[in-house]
C-alpha cells in the first residue's frame, strides 16, 4: 500500500546508494524535487535511466551520484546542450560515467518490456544505425515464425521509479494526465516507486480511462507542491522556459555550477526552500 | 547571404517556407522539434489545414496556437486530438506503419543522408557528444518517407560521419532495401541554400533546387563532398507574403508567448 510520506523520507528509505533509479517525464511532469533530494542525501553509484535527461540529471550527474546513465536523448530542451553531462562523458568530470545508449523507441519498448514483467523487448528498430555497435546490449533475433531479423534489448527493470503526477487522494490512488511519457510504465517496471504529487485530494473525479496508478502498485506517495518545476504539472503550472535558458551558463563552468548547487540545493532543506533561495537569486541577477 | 535579404527574407526564412511546401494536405506527419516543428506548423497554417501533426511526446493531430520550445509543451497536449503515452506512439503508430512524412533535423548528414546527432569525434572519447539518437532512428526507417531540414555548411555536410545514428540510404544504391529497412527513406534534404534530393540509381545527394540569390559555388562550397549539380537545376519559387506573413506572426506570437525566442542550437526534446 502506498504510504503519504515526506519526499525526505521516501528518497531515505527506498532509494539506496548502487540502485538503478528511473526519473521519468517526458518534458512535462519531470520529478526535479525528488532529483534534489537525492542529492541532497548524497546517494552515490546510481545506474540513472532516463529516456530523455535533462536538467536534473545533468544536477545528478555533475553532483557525482551517477555511475551510468541508461539514455536515449541528453539535452537542454530549445536550449543546447547539458554542460555537466558532456563535461562528464568528454572529461570524466566528477569521474567517470558510462553510457549505455538507445533511441526512444528502444527505450520505451524496454519499458514496456518491464512492466510485463518480460526479459527483453522486442522491435524492428535500429536498422542501419551505428547504435548496436557501441551498445552490446542492442542485438537482433529472427521472429521463428517468418524469419524476419528484428531487435531484441534488455528490460529496464529499476530498482526504483520516481515520477510527478498532479493529485493523489488519501489512500494513495495517483492521477496524472497530459503528455504521459513513460511514466505508468517505468512505474509498473520498477521494484519500488516514489510519486510526488501537487496535491492530495478527497476524490480524484477520474474518468473511466483516465491514467490511475493504484496505491498498491506504489510505494510512497509525497505531497511536493511545484515539484516539477521547471518543468511543469498541466492544469498547476507553466514550463518555466527562462530556467531552462538560463541553466546554459550555471552549468558551463564547473566552479559556477558547484557553487549554485551548493547555495540552492545543498544548503536548503527541501523544494520549498530552494524555490525561496532561487526566487532571490533571480531577483539578484535582474 | 547579402543577395538574399535584398529579397525581403532571410535564408532561414526560405528554408523554412521550401520545407513546408514539401507537405501535402492531408500528409500524417511526424514531427521533430526546431526546424521540422516549424516547417510543419506553418504549413499547417497556410497551404495544408488538414495536416496531421505527431509529436513523440504523445500528441497525435497537434494544433499548437504557438511553436512548442521542446517536445512535451503542454500546448500540444491541449490542441490535440488525442495523447497517448510515448510507447503507444512508437508502437502502434510509427512502427504501425502510419507515418506519411518523418520530418527530423540533424547535426549531419551525408551524401547518402545518413543522419548524425550522436558525436563528433570517437565514440569513446567524443570532441563534442550530442543529445543523441531521440526517435529519429525509427522515425527515418519507418516513416513512409523522411524530409530533413538543416543548414548547409562543411561541418554539416560532411563526406563521411563519424557515427551514423539514423539510416539513410546507407552506402547508396540499394543498400537501404537490403538492409531491410521498410520506408523509402529521404526523399528531400531541405537547406537554407537550396534543396538535394537522392539520385533515382546512386541515392547521391543532388542539389536540385536553389534559393534565389544563391549560386551553385557557394552550395558546393558549403559541403564536404563534390556536389552533383541537377542538369535540371530548378531556382526555389520566392515565398510569398502571405505565408512570411504568416511564419513571422507564428514566432512574435511563439516569442511572446515563451519570454524568449526559439534557441537556435540542439533542437529540442525532452
Amino acid at each position: 500500500m502506498a504510504n503519504l510520506s515526506s519526499l525526505r523520507e521516501a528518497v531515505r528509505d527506498l532509494i539506496h546508494d548502487g540502485d538503478t533509479v528511473a526519473l521519468e517525464g517526458f518534458t512535462h511532469l519531470i520529478p526535479h524535487a525528488a532529483g534534489h533530494e537525492i542529492i541532497r542525501q548524497g546517494r552515490r553509484d546510481l545506474t540513472l535511466v532516463r529516456m530523455t535527461p535533462d536538467l536534473i540529471y545533468d544536477q545528478l550527474i555533475g553532483m557525482g551520484c551517477a555511475a551510468k546513465l541508461i539514455f536515449s536523448w541528453g539535452g537542454n530542451p530549445g536550449v543546447g546542450s547539458l554542460h555537466r553531462f558532456r563535461d562528464a562523458v568528454e572529461q570524466s568530470w566528477p569521474h567517470r560515467l558510462e553510457i549505455e545508449e538507445h533511441s526512444h523507441a528502444g527505450m520505451a519498448n524496454a519499458y514496456v518490456a518491464g512492466a510485463s514483467n518480460l526479459p527483453f523487448a522486442l522491435l524492428r528498430g535500429y536498422t542501419g544505425s551505428d547504435l548496436p555497435k557501441v551498445n552490446p546490449n542492442i542485438r537482433f533475433i529472427e521472429c521463428p515464425f517468418t524469419g524476419e531479423k528484428l531487435a531484441a534489448i534488455p528490460s529496464v527493470r529499476p530498482d526504483v521509479t520516481v515520477i510527478h503526477a498532479q493529485k493523489a487522494d488519501r489512500r494513495g490512488n495517483v492521477l496524472l494526465w497530459g503528455i504521459l511519457g513513460v511514466q505508468k510504465e517505468a512505474v509498473l517496471a520498477a521494484k519500488r516507486s516514489i510519486v510526488t504529487v501537487e496535491e492530495i485530494v478527497d476524490d480524484l473525479e477520474a474518468p473511466p480511462n483516465a491514467c490511475v496508478l493504484p496505491y498498491w502498485a506504489l510505494s510512497a506517495v509525497c505531497p511536493v507542491p511545484g515539484g516539477a518545476y521547471p518543468s511543469y504539472a498541466q492544469g498547476y503550472s507553466e514550463r518555466d522556459n527562462r530556467f531552462y535558458k538560463a541553466w546554459d551558463p550555471i552549468a558551463r563552468s564547473r566552479e559556477d555550477f558547484r557553487a549554485w548547487m551548493q547555495r540552492h540545493v545543498l544548503d536548503t532543506d527541501d523544494f520549498a526552500g530552494f524555490r525561496r533561495v532561487l526566487a532571490e537569486s533571480m531577483k539578484e541577477a535582474a | 547571404m547579402s543577395s538574399t535579404e535584398t529579397l525581403d527574407f532571410t535564408a532561414t526564412e526560405i528554408m523554412t517556407v521550401a520545407a513546408s511546401r514539401l507537405l501535402k494536405d492531408g500528409t500524417v506527419c511526424f514531427v521533430g522539434i526546431g526546424l521540422p516543428s516549424t516547417a510543419a506548423n506553418l504549413a499547417r497554417l497556410t497551404h495544408a489545414p488538414e495536416v496531421v501533426l505527431i509529436y513523440e511526446s504523445g500528441p497525435i493531430g497537434a494544433k499548437p496556437t504557438v511553436l512548442p520550445l521542446s517536445i512535451g509543451d503542454g500546448d500540444l497536449a491541449l490542441t490535440a486530438d488525442t495523447v497517448v503515452g510515448t510507447p503507444e506512439i512508437f508502437r502502434y503508430w510509427l512502427q504501425g506503419g502510419r507515418i506519411d512524412v518523418g520530418f527530423l533535423g540533424a547535426a549531419q548528414v551525408d551524401r547518402f543522408a545518413n543522419i548524425n546527432t550522436t558525436i563528433i569525434g570517437s565514440y569513446d572519447a567524443p570532441k563534442v557528444r550530442l543529445p543523441g539518437a531521440g526517435g529519429a532512428p525509427e522515425i527515418a526507417s519507418q516513416a513512409k518517407e523522411v524530409f530533413i531540414v538543416l543548414k548547409q555548411s562543411p561541418k554539416a555536410f560532411v563526406a563521411k560521419l563519424p557515427f551514423v545514428t539514423s539510416a539513410g540510404y546507407l552506402d547508396g544504391g540499394d543498400a537501404r532495401a537490403r538492409a531491410g529497412i521498410p520506408g523509402a527513406g529521404p526523399t528531400a534534404v531541405i537547406t537554407d541554400l537550396g534543396i538535394l534530393t537522392p539520385d533515382p540509381v546512386t541515392r547521391e545527394l543532388t542539389l536540385t533546387g536553389i534559393h534565389p540569390g544563391v549560386t551553385v559555388e557557394q552550395v558546393k562550397a558549403a559541403t564536404g563532398w563534390d556536389l552533383k549539380i541537377s542538369p535540371d537545376l530548378k531556382t526555389t519559387e520566392i515565398p510569398d507574403a502571405g505565408t512570411l506573413a504568416a511564419l513571422r506572426d507564428l514566432h512574435a506570437r511563439t516569442a511572446a508567448a515563451h519570454g524568449i525566442s526559439q534557441g537556435q542550437a540542439g533542437g529540442g526534446e525532452g
